[in-house]
């Protein structure tokens, strides 16, 4: 990877996005333009605002880590995240829309009228916002560190820098622009490397063994070994090593390994040749890009999928920087047409990372090694395309990998600081924005400085499950079932959400150990949503007293067309 | 080791935050019990179980503010039961005998009809129930019966037919300023229904001498001003709802701006910067439009000094939970003094009550935070910024957007 091209690239997407963010309203109009100054924003422009800060590190990245790593049964990660805005389009979005709420927080005021829902809602949009920034900042250090080798939590870093700055500057205030053009931004920097690649594997002959298993070197490859681990070999394997192996040290030499668990230390050099089988690594819970969920699901594969499904189909309605977005939209019909168009450019979007993962399997291989799996997007021009092209192919990815850090970060940031200004810090006013975006930042970033953490697309699994698990039943019951009442939905947050925090917090920390446990608590969604919705269900119907006045009109304005809500057909303005 | 910190975190920041909302919730208590002597802490006790029923109380005497304050009046009173009434039902009833709610409606006829507190005893066929005599009293304000309070306890007391007599001033004096918060709503309701009615004459009188030189010169032309006239007065005497939508007013404002250039031509020049974002933005109706007159006329009618030329510029932006829209013309300003006074209304503006009607109106919506924030000196121009959250509970927009 050349840094010569990469670092230009990535500093011309943060330029450009400052700038667009900035500048892209500064134009004036006169009145006579005022039918265009003052036009809504279009559920096309929308849809590409919302699929620019919904596509993060964990979709730019991740995906095709995991697919890299683990093969075809990871795409129901892409699915998933898409068939989210179906969930959302069909129960959602509208009246979401015409509940006039800005924030999660703002939707458990307008529907229970009860300060302390409200509030139990802006802990949750706080705790959902670290979750997901987490894996953003990390993504970004791994990126940086991939092309520069800077150390890895320097790229978290500028991310957050970056976009404290913009956001607390007021920069953002295009914001609908911003992401558009990202979206697009990160589009094309996965397209046009993704059609050079196809050709060059056609080229190369079109080989289709990529999800034979396992996987094998396609050529003589060398592997630094960044983080001891342990190999598991099921044949017997001759490499050429340069360090320690099994406690042994050895200066380049031919080492034959007999089948089962090697240990290599840190900074060891493995030379493999060509069709070599590649060996599985068990990382045990040493830190490093790790795949600690990935073993919960090779133990209960079903139940994982099932738990990532759930997750991510239910989980994203409560992302509260999308939620926020649908505010644009000027009523409930044209959320829904946005909506749709989000399912179109997301589902675009997501053909494009499998195609990165399964020609990683072909032509990187060792990235199942190093755990530097997610970094197989930005290794995958220089090492299939090569020369000059692959330079700026590679410096094309990386500018569009750090697109999705900008948008996604910045987007959490102002939601998550948008609540802890009006919910927690103690009065209003442009100050406390500034210190509510700074500390919106700085917990993730710690978080992220400290630890070396999930693989990208697992942490942002984590961040669904929590959303799916309180803010799904809130909104769905809050929406379409008139008993709901406060101390329900409050239980049922508390009891949903909180249970699948701590399943998080248990997995993070490695505490889970094994078998049905730590499938359990890795893939939380299965079991806390449905307890998040029975809870919801009981305590409301146990307290039918505190069905807030005025339930029905409000689920009346909910449900019906602004038209008839507004009691009159509004005659057709001249334009 | 190092996901084991990272899950430590996690964990414990849930615990801190619980941990931070105990220590709120309990810290009041003991600060109150370890200040001053004993009669001391009784009175402020007192004070402050008094302060708690004082909220709900305010929003008037219903069924449901009556089982939010019967409680803490209960602890007040420290009688075995409490009811609340109005003229016909019990609302609440608090503490033991709720049996005896029917008997006491019975005979609250005749306080209900003087005004007058009364004691009486109770019969009850209940060995055990520890209630044998009640005290009324009654809820008045201005005069009127509201309903009553009503104590019940196992014997005649003359110190609870008193506290129950001081008790139910208390609560008469909250009704009142329940009465007196509904009467502010409807003064403003008034208001906004004057200022509606408030285009001013002048305006009309300009805008149809206007179109009048148009019709022969331009007919073209006249037909769409008189087609903006109409525009502009159906959104004004509209009669529906309070709110409507930033969209909606920044159209009315085109409408309005459309007349009066026809009127001042190139001598007026408006320029516009909208933020897309906040264009669903709900807000008082009619709560911009008066900005911008005041800014044209600011510009170019008001002052001694004929103005030539006046630029207007109008913006609203993306502010995070709150939309920010400026209004700023070049006129020549006003003493800042003469504005203040003209807001707090002690002196009456010369024309319309365009600023401190709006300016009353925000503050009356959005709490007195989001007042307007006005920056001026004379022959400096004038800068209007108004901050709309861009959500508010029962704040919703009459009808929708134009659909374009």
């Amino acid at each position: 990877m050349n840094e010569n091209y990469a670092v230009p690239a990535v500093a011309l997407v943060v330029v450009a996005t400052v700038f667009v963010g900035a500048f892209g309203l500064r134009i004036s109009r006169t009145t006579s333009d005022f039918y265009v100054a003052s036009r809504t924003v279009g559920p096309r422009l929308n849809a590409a605002a919302i699929s620019g800060e919904y596509l993060s590190a964990a979709s730019f990245l991740g995906i095709a880590g995991l697919v890299l790593v683990q093969g075809p049964d990871m795409l129901w990660y892409p699915v998933g995240y898409t068939a989210g805005y179906l969930v959302l389009l069909i129960f959602v979005a509208a009246p979401l829309r015409r509940s006039g709420a800005y924030t999660l927080p703002d939707f458990a005021e307008a529907r229970l009228a009860s300060q302390s829902v409200r509030r139990l809602a802006g802990a949750f949009v706080v705790g959902v916002g670290w979750l997901y920034l987490l894996p953003q900042l990390q993504g970004a250090g791994l990126t940086l560190n991939v092309l520069t080798g800077a150390p890895k939590s320097l790229g978290g870093v500028i991310v957050a820098v970056v976009v404290v700055a913009t956001v607390a500057a007021g920069g953002m205030r295009s914001i609908t622009f911003v992401q558009a053009f990202q979206y697009w931004l990160k589009l094309t920097a996965l397209l046009i490397p993704a059609l050079f690649l196809v050709l060059a594997w056609q080229g190369d002959g079109a080989p289709r063994h990529a999800f034979d298993e396992p996987a094998t070197f396609r050529e003589h490859r060398v592997v630094r070994i960044d983080a001891a681990l342990d190999l598991k070999l099921t044949r017997p394997l001759t490499v050429t090593a340069d360090g320690t192996v099994d406690g042994v040290r050895h200066e380049s030499d031919r080492v034959r390994l007999p089948a089962g668990v090697h240990r290599i230390e840190r900074g060891t050099r493995l030379t493999f040749t060509k069709g070599d089988p590649v060996p599985i690594a068990d990382r045990g819970s040493n830190g490093g890009m790790s795949t600690s969920l990935a073993e919960g699901r090779e133990e209960r594969p079903l139940y994982a999928t099932y738990g990532l499904i759930l997750a991510t189909f239910l989980g994203t309605m409560g992302l509260p920087h999308v939620v926020v977005r649908f505010y644009t939209s000027p009523h409930g019909v044209a959320a829904r047409r946005t909506t749709v168009a989000v399912l179109g450019l997301i589902g675009a979007f997501y053909l494009l990372p499998p195609v990165y993962g399964a020609l990683g399997r072909l032509y990187a291989p060792e990235l199942t090694l190093t755990g530097d799996a997610d970094a197989a997007v930005l290794l995958l021009p220089d090492r299939v395309v090569g020369g000059l092209g692959g330079d700026l192919l590679g410096a094309l990815v990386a500018g569009g990998a750090f697109a999705a850090f900008l948008s996604t970060a910045s987007g959490l940031t102002m939601a998550v600081a948008g609540v802890l200004t009006q919910d927690v810090l103690p009065s209003r006013g442009v100050r406390h924005f500034r210190l509510g975006t700074v500390l919106a930042m700085i917990v993730p970033l710690a978080a992220s400085v400290l630890v070396g953490g999930l693989p990208v697309a697992d942490a942002v699994g984590l961040a669904f499950a929590v959303s799916a698990s309180s803010f799904c039943p809130l909104l769905v019951l809050g929406i379409w079932w008139h008993r709901l009442t406060p101390p329900g939905a409050v239980a049922g947050m508390l009891v949903g959400g909180g249970s699948a925090l701590l399943a998080v917090a248990a997995t993070m920390a490695g505490f889970t150990g094994t078998g049905t446990p730590h499938a359990l608590l890795a893939w939380p969604a299965l079991w806390s949503v449905p307890l998040g919705f029975l809870t919801m269900l009981l305590v409301s119907l146990a307290t039918p007293g505190r069905v807030p006045a005025g339930t029905a009109a409000i689920l009346a304005r909910f449900h019906l067309p602004e038209e008839l809500a507004g009691g009159q057909v509004r005659t057709e303005a001249k334009a | 080791m190092s996901g084991f910190l990272a899950g430590l975190c996690v964990a414990a920041l849930p615990l801190l935050a619980a941990g931070f909302w105990l220590g709120r919730r309990t810290a009041r208590s003991p600060s109150l019990g370890g200040l001053g002597t004993p009669v001391e802490h009784a009175t402020f006790e007192t004070l402050h179980t008094a302060s708690l029923a004082a909220p709900p109380l305010r929003a008037g005497l219903t069924g449901e503010t009556a089982r939010k304050s019967v409680r803490r009046l209960r602890t007040l009173l420290g009688t075995d039961a409490l009811c609340l009434t109005d003229q016909d039902t019990v609302l609440a009833w608090e503490g033991a005998g709720e049996h005896h709610r029917d008997q006491i409606m019975e005979r609250l006829a005749g306080p209900l009809e003087t005004g007058r507190g009364e004691a009486f005893r109770l019969d009850c066929d209940e060995p055990y129930c520890p209630l044998r005599w009640a005290v009324v009293a009654p809820l008045t304000v201005d005069d009127r019966v509201y309903g009553t309070l009503v104590a019940c306890a196992p014997r005649e007391s003359a110190v609870l037919v008193r506290a129950a007599g001081e008790v139910a001033r208390w609560v008469s004096v909250q009704l009142e300023l329940a009465d007196l918060d509904r009467s502010r709503t409807r003064l403003i309701e008034a208001e906004i229904k004057a200022l509606r009615a408030q285009i001013s004459p002048h305006f009309i009188f300009n805008s149809l001498a206007v179109i009048a030189s148009f019709v022969r010169t331009d007919p073209e032309r006249a037909r769409e001003l008189l087609l903006e006239f109409a525009d502009f007065t159906r959104y004004s005497f509209r009669r529906h709802g309070d709110f409507t939508t930033l969209a909606d007013e920044l159209h009315a404002i085109d409408h309005y701006l459309a007349l009066v250039r026809a009127r001042f031509g190139d001598r007026l020049s408006v320029t516009l910067q909208i933020a897309p974002e906040v264009l669903p933005v709900t807000l008082p109706f009619l709560c911009l439009q008066p900005l911008v007159e005041n800014a044209v006329k600011h510009g170019l009618e008001g002052g001694t000094a004929e103005v030539d030329r006046s630029r207007i510029s109008i913006t609203a932006q993306d502010a995070g939970a709150e939309a920010l829209v400026v209004i700023e013309d070049d006129g020549p300003g006003m003493d800042p003094d003469r504005l203040r006074r003209l807001l707090s209304g002690e002196v009456s503006p010369s024309g319309g009550i365009g600023l401190s009607n709006v300016d009353e109106r925000l503050r009356q919506v959005y709490g007195d935070d989001y007042g307007l924030v006005i920056e001026t000196a004379l022959g400096a121009g004038m800068r209007i910024t108004a901050r709309l959250p861009k959500y508010q509970p029962g704040v919703h927009p009459a009808s929708p957007l134009t659909r374009d």
